[in-house]
């Protein structure tokens, strides 16, 4: 597996608070990466910094480097609109726009220019298929997104991401807001999707990391204590915190 | 005796545990039962003062309406009622208070909204804490006040631009009139957009949207229907307004589109004739009920109007 995202030696600041230290990192493509590790060690803004929604947040600084595909994505000469178009992000809360379902999966593609209603139709049935919910909601396309469930939610958030065409996908704990079936579902979509797109996965619960990841990065403290295959790293861990959290002795 | 100091200490037990679960504390459910009532009495103050103004409105309009058609009240475009040939057509002070009202919305909602756009979106924390309580102190000015920026200040800038300006003109007052209701635009729907769940915008954000699109797209579509109950309540704060109307807009009820001419709203009319001496009971002294009363019907259609604006255009989230 090639390597698409280079991390190195990157430090981020929320003002004074040291939030990330020397992170060195690389994330292969088209594979599913998930992100480990207790509580408050950084996972989130690790995952933010993919496609810098940490700029969002006054008083952030960034240190190191940190590209994509080779491009080095917080050099002045990016557009952040463009990079964020080709990340897309999964949110821990479904986070459905107050509009339909169709105007939620349009809504990216309509902000990009495209204005054709028959390549807009492609588009939603498209992603929501991707995103294994066309089923159940072709025949209401018009109804508001809020009176999905919260699984059909989320599903409908991984479609309205897909919708734009981005090549990697973040998802901060994707699934915890979930009951067990749906969990499932979108365990199972994640894995469909990895053939077409590279994912990166923050997660509280270990067999999920286990189960579906295919590379494993273990934070504590704002730094990476290790990283490896998933399956090396929950046999056969390198460092003994990552065994101590793997087994259940902290966090 | 042992036993029977078992059997004590077991009623003992039962009592406590009776006090334990006692549930009737009569104190408390007196004052439960006392509390609506207050509430309901406070509470009633202002619907029976509502009532009654409502009451006297109708009477009063009624017994104009004896003497004056209502087809001329309604219909007639002369409105004369101090200096005879007396005449009681509302139609030039209702179209100079449309006048006013059109103007100051014109001026007010663009700006509000704008600057609450800039407030909510764009807006530093720390430019919001100083900017938010200026506005709400720029909501408190007295009116006159404005009222004279209007006449001292504004007017003399348009009779620069526009020759054919008079001292008195409806352009001056509502562009002022506008100002006054920016603050309460702006702040409404200010309050309207902070509402909006952050995981919104960041679901924009995150789909590559720019801070303006995530603002005009996500936002305010959200946030519609309190930006249009900010708008509507600007509307008849408009309408309402009494003070600079009076003081900068002349009292000449004039038919008329041309905003540099001097008008009368109907405000502005109900003052002029409480002021003057005109006696209790008298067709003038009727009319200024009649105008209010229509006065009152406006508003209050606005009103239902707004919330089935509001209720339409619900975005829920
Ligand atoms: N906006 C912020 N301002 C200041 N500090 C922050 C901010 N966001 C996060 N932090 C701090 O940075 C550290 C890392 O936070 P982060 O959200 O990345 O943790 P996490 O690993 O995702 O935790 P969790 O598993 O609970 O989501 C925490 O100590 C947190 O308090
Ligand atoms: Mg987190």
């Amino acid at each position: 597996m090639e390597a698409l995202i280079n991390i190195n030696k990157l430090n981020l600041f929320y003002g004074a608070f040291h939030a990330l230290k020397d992170v060195t990192l690389t994330i292969p493509e088209k594979a599913i990466t998930a992100f480990i590790g207790p509580s408050g060690c950084g996972k989130s803004t690790l995952l933010r910094t993919l496609n810098r929604m940490n700029d969002m947040i006054p008083g952030t600084r960034i240190e190191g480097g940190l590209s994509i595909g080779g491009t080095e994505i917080y050099s002045n000469e990016v557009d952040v609109e463009t990079l964020r178009k080709k990340v897309g992000m999964v949110f821990q809360q479904p986070n459905p726009f107050p509009k339909s379902i169709y105007d939620n999966i349009a809504y990216g593609p309509r902000l990009h220019g495209i204005t054709s209603k028959k390549e807009l139709d492609e588009i939603v049935e498209t992603s929501l298929k991707s995103a294994v919910l066309w089923d159940e909601v072709k025949d209401h396309l018009k109804r508001s997104a809020f009176g999905l469930s919260g699984g059909q939610q989320q599903r409908l958030c991984i479609a309205r991401a897909l919708a734009v065409n981005p090549n990697i996908l973040l998802m901060d704990e994707a699934t915890s807001a979930l009951d067990p079936i749906s969990t499932l579902k979108i365990e199972e979509l994640v894995q469909e999707l990895k053939d077409r797109y590279t994912i990166v996965m923050v997660t509280h619960n270990m067999h999920q990391a286990a189960r579906v990841s295919n590379q494993t990065v273990f934070f504590l403290n704002g730094e990476v204590i290790e990283y490896s295959d998933t399956e090396k790293l929950f046999s056969n861990p390198a460092d003994q915190r990552t065994e101590d959290y793997i087994s259940g002795r902290f966090g | 005796m042992p036993r029977q100091e078992a059997l004590t200490v077991r009623q003992s037990q039962t009592e406590s545990k009776q006090e334990l679960y006692n549930f009737k504390n009569k104190r408390v459910s007196v004052m439960n039962k006392l509390m609506p009532v207050l509430l309901f009495l406070c509470a009633s103050v202002s619907v029976l003062t509502t009532i009654g103004i409502v009451i006297t409105l109708i009477t009063e309009t009624y017994q104009f309406f004896q003497k004056i058609p209502i087809f001329d009240f309604l219909f007639g475009t002369k409105w004369s009622p101090l200096i005879p040939p007396k005449s009681f057509g509302v139609l030039p002070l209702l179209s100079g208070t449309l006048m006013i009202t059109f103007i100051a919305c014109l001026v007010a909602i663009p700006i509000g909204l704008a600057s609450a756009i800039y407030l909510s979106e764009y807006a530093p924390k720390k430019v919001r804490k100083v900017i938010k309580p200026i506005l709400e102190v720029l909501a408190g000015v007295p009116t006159i006040v404005y009222g004279y920026f209007a006449l001292s200040l504004i007017t003399p800038l348009i009779q620069k631009v526009f020759d054919s300006a008079g001292v008195f003109n409806a352009l001056s007052a509502g562009i002022v009139v506008g100002i006054m209701i920016i603050p309460m635009v702006c702040s409404l729907s200010e309050d309207a957009m902070s509402a909006v769940p952050r995981s919104l915008r960041d679901g924009a954000y995150a789909l590559g949207a720019t801070r303006l699109e995530v603002a005009l797209r996500i936002v305010v579509p959200a946030a519609f229907s309190g930006i249009v109950a900010s708008a509507v309540l600007a509307f008849s704060r408009a309408i309402g307004e009494t003070m600079i109307v009076t003081v900068a807009a002349g009292s000449t009820p004039n038919m008329t589109v041309n905003p540099l001419d001097s008008i009368q709203t109907m405000t502005a009319y109900i003052v002029q004739v409480s002021l003057g001496d005109t006696p209790h009971g008298t067709v003038e002294y009727g009319s200024i009920f009649a105008v209010g009363m229509t006065l009152f019907v406006i508003t209050f259609l606005l009103n239902i109007l707004a919330q089935f604006i509001a209720r339409k255009f619900r975005e829920e989230y």
